[in-house]
């Protein structure tokens, strides 16, 4: 039993179905990570469990508490939600003090002074900002802003937290560290986030579970390792880490590339679902691509670059590019050598119009 | 960029050349006002000033412009703040037109709105008042123009845009996140609305508020058209009666540069404390990109409220507006408006026979382009020395740049009189060249700030770019700079010429027998008591000012949609 549900949530923006019938639950203390590209639905979702959007279809609840049900027709207005929420662009009031800005839910709610006083401080000393609480935002960096999002958020001890691309605004350097005090600072309180973001590797760090959409529908929910090495679909493949897709024929002879050498064995055995096709996409991760003088699959390296740790090659195989990833140590074939590939982990995906 | 060039080269020409046209059109009028308000026989003298402002009348108009602008500043304020918050911020029908609707009055000149609510509301002729008393039985006349309360009421309904605009914008551009933040943190709609929503556009209200008592202040038309019968004079209006009145003598000179320089004064505070509060205020609360923030549900009012926008717009902007017409095509001024009394001979007359206003409209529309056109040139020059040059003393020129904004209309009127009626070797005096003379002072401000605007989003590199590849400065300056500000330009010239079509403040202190302008040909058919056909007029000129509007918005739009 999950402790924030969402069941067939559905939102329309007049023709479009910004999210189309999203079932997701998430346990107490736990990190969902919604991953996805850019107006794929996943802002539009955590606004609707925010209470900013209307639910067109489905429910949506919080333990045994509904916040907003089609069929009850109920909806529970934002300021009654008791959610924590950060914003990409921050949204820290100007014209408030830090210390006023991460004290304002508290005095909404009409907290006593003394317990207004003790919550801001907590706020504030576990988010690093104990020095500048008399400063203006605007005189903080934008992480400093995002901390401010962040511990007034934290202020009324919210058991569900909705980030939405918090850390998107910032510079690189910042993000790294911000996701880890996110993560310390879930540890401590135990509560459970929401975070949409369209970056995979922020998602892996953060979550314990991704829910990976795609134009408003859910393509699969798992833990990072199993989003990573199980990916449900092609897409799922494409959008978590590198990829690169071979398009093969499959005929009489068993599965065949354009122009080139795919020796029997080397790829996996096709499912049962792609037999029958007349072609299919072998995906397979630059990093689990190994070179091999004799044999394997044949190619020529078009350009190899350097990448500090790595080396990234590009592999033509039979008109198609191939990449392979090795660390610096371990030794390539040079631009323009013939070399020999074979694929440790590759998948079979059916194939689509472009291909 | 030409701080290395030790030659007498292209910065120092340009730099000249900005500093002698500000110092000639802006700086020597106003320093003579001083100089003829604090330097009496030859010697520095503050307590004639003191004696002349303990006068009743000057006195008296101080305060009145004190209590007008001051009232006309609450009034326009509230009023147009709360339009721009409904047309923002709920769900009211038709916001979208509801909101170019509140900007027309921007377009109308508001001494012919004066003369039209007096042709309604004059407490011995107005229809309005006539009407209540031939057709609803009352006694005496139910309303009174000719009061402060008129006089505000009338200006509010012509200067609350400037509150309308900036609010609006605020309120647009404001991240709606702010507010979400607030209402995820538990505060209601209310709550919000009080501790962010205002807070945070106050730099705006007040930054309108101040624009509206800055013009207000300095206004002519008004005051002039709707106070002088019941004896209520501002400053400026104090100041026209001097120099008219008694003919120049030396004394109403002297009260006229003083009267002036309280004006110049109030006017810089006023600058200042704008730019104080838009400096310390001006939050960043733009956010990229983001939707519409959440409107707020009218439910059951949204229908009155409609309904109310529409009487407001109806009251302010059609009723006078038909009144004008209407009274322009009365046979004579009193009779009922009815078909019989009506003819086209008061518009045939104005527009081919008679030599007086087919002058004014001439005159008007060559000051306006000529003025125009001198000033958008002399302020691009200098934008550019002050924006993109480095050069010794661009202290002094962007002192002298900021000049303009704190010079009101009659300032500038009463500086050129003392400037260039022949003490100097030049003589302009009753020409239409010391109106031209005046426009450019007085109109510099606009195409400095439009000819700024457009040069700041020229970033140096496009012209290092250019040089690099070559281009000596002048080419730069043609083959970069010039296509990228010229947007910049042609805005200048139409915030110019469209006023300059309308004016009054300045033109009415300088017109001589054959070089009146529109607004000062309207002013004083007015004040002859030839109400029809200075009504005629001022619809002529309604016809000609709105559709210079429509076409420029038209030009504007297919500009820049190519
Ligand atoms: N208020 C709205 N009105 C109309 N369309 C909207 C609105 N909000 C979101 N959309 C549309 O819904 C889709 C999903 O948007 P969003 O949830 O913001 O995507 P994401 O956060 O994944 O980038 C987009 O196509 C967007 O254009
Ligand atoms: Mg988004």
């Amino acid at each position: 039993m999950g402790y924030v549900t969402l069941s067939q949530v559905t939102k329309r923006f007049g023709g479009v179905t910004a999210v189309d019938r999203l079932d997701v639950e998430v346990d107490q203390g736990e990190c969902l990570a919604m991953l996805g590209p850019s107006g794929c639905g996943k802002t539009t979702t955590l606004r609707m469990v925010a209470g900013f959007e209307d639910i067109d279809e489905g429910e949506i609840r919080v333990g045994d508490r509904v916040l907003s049900s089609k069929r009850g027709n109920y909806y529970l207005p934002p300021e009654k939600r008791n959610f924590g929420m950060v914003f990409q662009a921050f949204a820290v009031w100007p014209h408030l003090t830090v210390l006023e800005n991460v004290a304002f839910p508290l005095r909404i709610r009409r907290l006593p002074a003394a317990e207004i006083e003790q919550r801001t401080r907590e706020a504030l000393t576990h988010t690093n900002l104990l020095g500048v609480a008399h400063s203006r935002p605007d005189d903080l960096s934008g992480g400093g802003k995002q901390r401010v999002a962040l511990a007034r958020a934290l202020a009324i001890r919210p058991d569900v937290m909705l980030l939405d691309e918090p850390l998107s605004s910032l510079d690189p350097h910042f993000r790294e560290e911000m996701r880890f005090e996110i993560k310390d600072l879930q540890r401590r309180f135990g509560f459970s986030i929401l975070y949409v973001t369209h970056d995979q590797s922020e998602a892996m760090a953060l979550s314990d579970r991704i829910l990976v959409m795609r134009a408003g529908v859910v393509q699969q929910v798992g833990a990072p390792t199993e989003v990573y090495r199980n990916p449900a679909n092609r897409f799922v493949f494409a959008f978590v880490g590198l990829s690169s897709f071979l398009r093969v024929r499959l005929g009489e002879g068993g599965p065949a590339v354009d122009g080139a050498d795919l020796p029997a064995g080397l790829c996996p055995p096709l499912p049962a679902e792609l037999s029958g096709a007349p072609q299919a996409v072998l995906a397979t991760r630059p990093s689990e691509v190994d070179f091999v003088a004799e044999g394997g699959l044949r190619g020529v390296v078009r350009r190899r670059s350097y990448l500090g740790e790595m080396v990234d090659y590009q592999v033509e195989v039979g008109g198609q590019d191939v990449r392979v990833q090795k660390t610096r140590h371990e030794p390539g074939p040079a631009p323009g050598e013939a070399c020999g590939l074979l694929l440790r982990a590759a998948r079979w995906y059916a194939a689509d119009e472009s291909d | 960029m030409s701080a290395a060039a030790p030659r007498f080269g292209t910065a120092q020409v340009l730099f000249g050349l900005a500093v002698g046209i500000l110092v000639i059109f802006v700086a020597v009028p106003v320093l003579l006002i001083f100089f003829n308000a604090f330097w009496v026989n030859g010697a520095f003298n503050v307590a004639d000033v003191l004696k002349v402002l303990r006068q009743k009348d000057t006195y008296e108009a101080l305060l009145n412009s004190l209590v007008l602008a001051s009232g006309v500043t609450v009034t326009g304020t509230i009023v147009g703040t709360f339009f721009a918050w409904l047309v923002t911020r709920t769900d009211l029908p038709f916001k979208g037109a509801m909101k170019v609707l509140f900007l027309v009055p921007f377009m109308l000149p508001s001494f012919i709105g004066a003369l039209a609510w007096k042709m309604l509301l004059s407490p011995r002729s107005g229809y309005i008042n006539r009407f209540f008393q031939e057709v609803l039985g009352f006694d005496g006349p139910v309303f009174d123009i000719y009061t402060y309360g008129g006089i505000i009421g009338v200006e509010t309904m012509y200067l609350f845009p400037f509150v309308f605009i900036q609010v609006c914008g605020a309120l647009e551009r404001m991240d709606p996140t702010l507010e979400e933040s607030a209402r995820i943190s538990g505060a209601d709609l209310f709550t919000i609305t009080r501790r962010i929503t205002i807070p945070l556009v106050l730099p705006s209200i007040l930054s309108g508020a101040l624009l509206i008592m800055l013009y207000s202040m300095a206004h002519f038309g008004t005051v002039a058209v709707l106070g002088i019968e019941a004896g209520i004079y501002n400053i400026p209006t104090l100041i026209y009666e001097k120099i008219h009145q008694s003919a120049g003598s030396f004394d109403s000179i002297r009260t006229g540069t003083v009267l002036a320089t309280v004006l110049v004064v109030t006017a810089a505070f006023i600058l200042w404390l704008q730019n104080r509060v838009l400096s310390r205020g001006r939050y960043q609360i733009i956010a990229g990109k983001s939707f519409r923030p959440t409107e707020l549900k009218l439910r059951g009012l949204r229908y009155p409220l409609l309904a109310f926008c529409l009487a407001y717009i109806a009251f302010t902007i059609v009723l006078p507006t038909v009144t004008i017409f209407l009274v322009g095509g009365l046979k004579t001024y009193g009779l009922p408006l009815a078909a019989e009394n009506f003819t086209w001979g008061n518009y045939r007359h104005i527009l081919f026979e008679w030599q007086l206003t087919r002058d004014a409209i001439w005159n008007s529309i060559t000051l306006g382009l000529a003025a125009a056109l001198i000033t958008m040139f002399a302020g691009v020059i200098i934008s550019y020395v002050i924006v993109k040059m480095k050069v010794r003393g661009k202290g002094i020129l962007e002192f002298l740049g900021m000049l303009p904004f704190s010079v009101p209309g009659s300032v500038i009127a009463l500086g050129v009189i003392l400037a260039w009626s022949g003490k100097f070797g030049v003589n302009l005096y009753n020409t239409v060249w010391i109106i031209l003379v005046a426009y450019i002072a007085r109109y510099m401000a606009f195409s400095l700030k439009a000819n700024s605007a457009a040069l700041e989003q020229v970033h140096d590199s496009l012209v290092e770019a250019a040089r690099a590849s070559g281009a000596t400065m002048w080419q730069a300056l043609r083959d970069v700079v010039v296509p990228l500000v010229r947007p910049g330009m042609l805005a200048a010239f139409f915030l110019i010429f469209l006023p300059a079509l309308r004016e009054l403040t300045v033109s009415v202190l300088l017109y001589g027998p054959t070089s009146r302008t529109i607004g000062v040909a309207i002013y004083t058919l007015n004040e002859d008591g030839e109400t029809v056909y200075s009504a005629a007029l001022a619809g002529i000129a309604l016809v000609i000012i709105v559709t210079g509007e429509v076409v420029i918005k038209r030009f504007f739009k297919t500009a820049s949609g190519s």
